[in-house]
């Protein structure tokens, strides 16, 4: 079984066991000011370093290419308040021109 | 069962749609990152939860190990934990029903659910059905589609499909910076992640962030 069927069933299996823990868990650890505060902060700490390593990393090495320009087209389009697809549709339309005009 | 408030059918069927359709990114991004139709396809069906298959396709693309794939997708699916926690007395069920509910208690179905609160718990139920099945429904339709795109269509660069990833991930952390705190993490979790990805394995800097989370969260730089 290579990486990738590895990867594809064991996220699965652990994604359902964490939907289902939380209705195992009681809720008076929900009441936690810390568990509240982690459960806010987790994602916002892992999303904008994936944003950063997807956009700036190529394997292990850092540079800045055409990834770069289509996220700034896409925090444009955030900031106008685009919905999702759109945003993720100008990052790829700017992206793709750079690649093909150089 | 009540019948179904039209304003409660209109917004589930909305945000169904929109963030199914963002399923035609996944699809590709993962096909682009070396996954197969199927395994994009399976991820969608069996994970479930965006910015996780997002994260598990990502971090193996950049040449991960699965290990290290599975572990920063599973950091990040742990908020459904919470989601479940906080729909367990509203939804109140149990045998199958509980376990397909499970399946689709996810940011979406949760955040209609919850917005639905001033129309009454019934209303939240809804909510949560339509919402969920729904992104359920699109989510992987238009997973298939944006796999089997991708594999038509060879180079994905040519198409900016390795500039989409970066998108989609911005476009889920977005919504969630709030305040100053918000903004420090996030450019802290970005600048140390990049600062290790030459020193250490593809994925581990994912990792690494949280644990700064972890820290961060102990303090409050702006508020008091």
């Amino acid at each position: 079984m290579n990486k990738f069927w590895i990867a594809t069933i064991g996220t699965s299996v652990i994604a359902y066991l964490i939907k289902f823990s939380g209705t195992l868990i009681p809720s008076k650890l929900l009441e936690s000011q810390g568990v509240r505060r982690i459960n806010a902060l987790l994602p916002i700490a892992m999303l904008s370093a994936l944003v950063a390593v997807q956009a700036f990393a190529n394997k292990q090495e850092l540079k800045v290419d055409h990834r770069a320009a289509g996220l700034v087209a896409a925090a444009f389009a955030l900031k106008l308040k685009a919905p999702f697809p759109v945003v993720v549709g100008i990052a790829a339309l700017v992206s793709a021109l750079l690649v093909r005009v150089s | 069962m009540t019948s179904v408030n039209r304003a409660t059918l209109s917004k589930s069927l909305s945000v169904s749609f929109a963030v199914g359709a963002y399923g035609t990114a996944f699809g590709a991004a993962a096909v682009a990152a070396g996954f197969s139709v199927l395994q994009a396809c399976l991820l969608s069906l069996l994970t479930f939860t965006g910015a996780s298959q997002f994260a598990v396709i990502g971090v193996l693309g950049a040449g991960g190990t699965a290990i290290t794939g599975i572990a920063t997708a599973s950091l990040l699916g742990m908020r459904n934990a919470i989601y479940s926690m906080i729909m367990k007395p509203i939804l109140n069920l149990h045998g199958p029903k509980k376990l397909i509910a499970t399946q689709i208690t996810i940011d979406e179905s949760v955040a209609v659910a919850t917005a639905e609160e001033f129309r009454g718990e019934a209303a939240m139920r809804h909510g949560f059905w339509l919402t969920g099945g729904g992104v359920f429904l699109f989510w992987n339709l238009f997973t298939l589609l944006g796999a089997l795109g991708a594999q038509a269509i060879g180079d994905p660069s040519m198409w900016g499909l390795d500039a989409a990833v970066p998108a989609a991930f911005l476009a889920l952390v977005w919504p969630r910076l709030k305040d100053k705190d918000d903004y420090v993490l996030a450019l802290g979790s970005a600048a140390l992640a990049l600062a290790l990805t030459p020193v250490i394995a593809a994925g581990l800097p994912i990792i690494a962030t949280a644990l700064l989370a972890v820290a961060f969260a102990r303090f409050k730089v702006f508020k008091p």
